[in-house]
């Protein structure tokens, strides 16, 4: 029998108060696609960073091929056996997308010295590979998050190692960019590549992947091979109870004649997107989907001030909005959900309880002081009600897993109370059961009133919606009532369904 | 796919542009040299440009190694007491009692590698703090800056060190080749800071650190050590600059490098090196050198009274940050 391409045996990592693996192993087979589950927090990334030598477990043996990993000070070593795309993204925003896409290996093993020109034609080669719209001399500040987790993609996979780690890279994709890591992946597995691959996507597990390792709550539950596996089945073993999935929310019907919370008229920002008209009336959910080049992440910014428009405005309950400001969006009421929860979403280094009572700080307490015993409260029922893994209220997002700083930011969004909520992405990370937690958050905001605009892909996401717009390079393309099909929403969002050209 | 192309995020002129934010002062100072020569005639002669250059070698080496500090994402303030410390240390173990040194006698030839190490191992202590005990970098040397400096002047009683080793005399007024030995050292030492930054993966390290240290402990550096040398080398830089400081003066001053820190600041983000880290180069730090140089300069041959250097001085510092805010179209941090 062939050695294990990877396997860990009785890991355990304690973070302070928090067990975030509780000796658990894995054995990754040669040659497979091995897929990786488990609720938010229940240490998969803490098992990737032990994988990939970031983190030293406190007890417990990695090995590669059979062989005991290198000590972790010999980063070189980790490198040529494992290629990893991180959850968090490890692009450095400084530096152009060439010299990003080669870190660390920028003189392309021609002698020790860099030769810019050639460089940057090779991270044009490889951007190309990966059809990657990206100017390989662009600043990877300047990438879009979908550019940027694309790069990292095409980082990993052209390190040449024969195991690659991914840990949740389709979050951040639309179906196309998918559909290409797929395809890419199932040729390098072709070519004898292991991967180990985690996603909350389960439908993605039984497409690509072979065998599947379950955990929950830190601790090893199941591995098995996918086929003879159903979604009930994983949905159980990462949950630990039989469950029914979401039940439709039963929201009263949207009053036909009420005027819009959010009115959108005529906004354009050149390049993103042009006329874009848009009502929202009270308690309605709207949906917009569309592909990475559609604009509507842009849209979505634009409205709550994260970009400035060039054209048109922004009206909640009747009132215009400063355009391009923030602080005047959300003292005009809208709560939101950025796409990039590092950067605009949330504050490392705060509290879970003072993150997520941001926005409410000012009723907290009277003069500007904030009473730390009422913020303490506020934030516990928003942990409750989101189902928020955490240590406690006082402990740092920054530690946080990916999917529970994301409910975080949702967390925040909903706090004051908004009369418009802007959601962008929401449940990119999160796990099927907390998916149904946000969801059932947000269709409580409708039922009070609130006007919600959800923008995404994730026809989980958009289920719930009342209605859902696609937009097509800038332009609302088509309009679906509730009771679409997925098959026609799909077809609209890539383009084929819809003579929209 | 016009669209798609639209959303490159570059394009083209201004990636033009963007390889030359290095040369965003290159306008200033030839606007400067234009302004010299109005002022006084002798600005154009080789002799004073030279001078000006010769004047700027201590500070650009201390500039040298903030930016270096700076580009790795941290911050080093104990570098102006290195200056005067490190030469002021080394020579009181030298000279005897009666030139105010500490009597304990090493030999002559010591007093140029003693004073290096001494700078070295400011460098590795102020590593150790920051990289082992995870201390705050700027309390850290800020600490440091004051203790070494009321070291200095405790064991010295505030006097001035005399009767310098040769060998520091010698550095400080040497020419080689027509060129004053400092400029030499300080220019080649530039030369080799820009090729190593620009076009070694060594020297890339420090701008992946200072963008983004997980980012680039992710991609197999060793963060911590190539932190802790650019602490180390820092160190090593200031002591020579106060070793050339020192040899121009003929003397160790209780104050030597006093309040140096500052300009360096000026000088470095003048230049485009970033507080923040992972940004600037070492010639964008060297024009700010150069240009403080040539302000300095001017305001001297201008007559001005040298009670005004300073709102002067600060003044050209602001203006000069806002053409390169103009000139590059990027905001500074
Ligand atoms: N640096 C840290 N400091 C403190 N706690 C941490 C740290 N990293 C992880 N944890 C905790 O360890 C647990 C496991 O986190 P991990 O990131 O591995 O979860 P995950 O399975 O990847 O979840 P997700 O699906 O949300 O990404 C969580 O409870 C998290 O809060
Ligand atoms: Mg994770």
């Amino acid at each position: 029998m062939t050695q294990p391409a990877a396997q860990a045996r009785d890991i355990s990592k304690r973070f302070g108060r928090t067990l975030a693996l509780d000796g658990v192993g894995i054995t990754v087979a040669e040659g497979s696609t091995h897929a990786l589950v488990g609720r938010n927090g229940a240490g998969k990334s803490t098992l990737v960073s032990v994988l990939t030598g970031l983190n030293r477990p406190d007890s417990g043996q990695v090995s590669f091929g059979g062989e005991p990993a290198p000590p972790v000070e010999d980063r070189e070593a980790w490198r040529r056996r494992v290629a990893c795309v991180y959850q968090k993204s490890t692009i450095i925003p400084t530096l152009t997308v060439a010299e990003n896409l080669f870190i660390n290996r920028q003189a392309l093993g021609g002698g020790s010295l860099i030769s810019w020109p050639r460089l940057r034609r090779r991270a044009a080669e490889l951007l190309d590979e990966y059809a990657v719209a990206v100017d390989p001399a662009a600043m990877a500040a300047d990438l879009t998050v979908e550019q940027r987790q694309l790069v990292e993609i095409a980082r990993a996979l052209s390190f040449g190692t024969r195991f690659i780690i991914l840990d949740e890279p389709t979050a951040q994709l639309d179906g196309p960019a998918i559909e290409r890591l797929f395809a890419r992946m199932s040729s390098l597995r072709e070519g004898g590549v292991t991967f180990l691959f985690i996603s909350h996507h389960l439908q993605e597990i039984f497409e690509i992947c072979q065998e599947v390792t379950v955990f929950r709550d830190a601790r090893h539950i199941l591995t098995s091979p996918v086929r003879g596996l159903s979604k009930e089945d994983l949905v159980e073993a990462m949950t630990g109870e039989a469950s029914g999935l979401r039940t439709e929310g039963n929201r009263s019907p949207v009053a036909e004649n009420s005027t819009p919370v959010l009115k959108v008229s005529g906004l354009g920002l050149p390049g993103q997107f042009q006329e874009v008209d848009l009502a929202i009336r009270p308690g309605e959910v709207v949906g917009i989907a569309g592909s990475a080049s559609s604009g509507k992440v842009a849209l979505g910014e634009a409205i709550v001030g994260l970009r400035k428009p060039v054209h048109g405005e922004v009206q909640v309950s009747g009132r215009r909005l400063r355009p391009g400001s923030v602080p005047a969006a959300l003292a005009g009421g809208i709560g939101f959900v950025p796409q990039d929860r590092h950067k605009e979403g949330l504050v490392a280094g705060l509290s879970v309880a003072e993150n997520a009572t941001l926005p409410i700080a000012h009723k907290l307490g009277r003069f500007g002081a904030i009473s730390p015993g009422r913020r303490r409260a506020v934030a516990e029922s928003m942990i409750t009600d989101l189902a928020i893994k955490t240590a406690g209220p006082e402990q740092d997002v920054a530690g946080l897993s990916g999917g529970n700083q994301q409910k975080v930011v949702m967390a925040r969004a909903l706090a004051d109370q908004p009369s418009v909520l802007v959601l962008i992405d929401p449940t990119a990370g999160v796990d099927v059961r907390s998916k149904e937690n946000l969801l059932d958050a947000v269709d409580r905001a409708a039922g009070s009133g609130t006007g919600v605009l959800v923008i995404s892909d994730e026809l989980d996401d958009l289920r719930p919606c009342d209605r859902v717009l696609v937009m097509w390079h800038g332009a609302v393309a088509a309009e679906f009532a509730a009771g679409w099909t997925d098959g026609e929403l799909v077809g609209a969002i890539e383009g084929i369904g819809e003579s929209s050209e | 796919m016009s669209e798609l192309s639209a959303q490159l995020p570059a394009a083209k002129p201004k990636l033009q542009l963007a390889r030359f934010r290095d040369l965003a002062l290159v306008p200033a100072i030839l606007v400067l040299l234009v302004v010299g020569f109005i002022v006084s005639p002798i600005f154009l002669t080789a002799g004073n440009l030279l001078d000006v250059v010769q004047q700027q070698t201590e500070l650009g080496l201390v500039v040298l190694a903030e930016a270096l500090i700076l580009i790795a994402g941290r911050i080093d303030l104990s570098l102006e007491s290195t200056v005067g410390f490190a030469p002021a240390l080394a020579v009181a173990l030298i000279v005897p009692a009666s030139s105010h040194g500490l009597g304990v006698g090493l030999p002559e030839w010591t007093a140029i590698p003693l004073c290096l190490l001494i700078g070295a191992l400011i460098g590795l202590v102020n590593g150790a703090l920051i990289l082992k005990l995870r201390l705050s970098g700027f309390v850290v040397t800020l600490g440091m800056l004051i203790t070494i400096r009321g070291v200095q002047l405790g064991a010295t009683g505030g006097q001035n060190l005399f009767d310098l080793p040769a060998s520091v005399s010698y550095l400080g007024s040497a020419t080689w080749l027509g060129l004053p030995a400092s400029v030499w050292i300080t220019g080649l030492l530039f030369a080799v800071g820009i090729v190593v930054l620009g076009f070694f993966r060594q020297g890339r390290a420090l701008y992946a650190i200072g963008g983004n240290s997980d980012a680039a402990r992710a991609a197999g550096i060793r963060v911590d050590r190539v932190v802790w040398t650019v602490l180390v080398l820092g160190g090593v830089l200031a002591a020579l600059a106060g070793l050339l400081m020192a040899g121009r003066l003929g003397s160790v001053a209780a104050a030597q490098g006093q309040n140096m820190i500052f300009t360096t600041f000026a000088a470095a983000v003048i230049g485009g090196v970033s507080l923040n880290g992972g940004k600037g180069t070492l010639f964008g730090a060297l024009c700010g050198v150069l240009m403080l140089g040539l302000v300095q300069n001017i305001l001297t041959l201008a007559h001005v009274s040298p009670f005004w250097y300073g709102a002067i001085n600060g003044g050209i510092i602001l203006v000069a940050l806002m053409l390169s805010r103009l000139t590059t179209g990027k905001a500074q941090d």
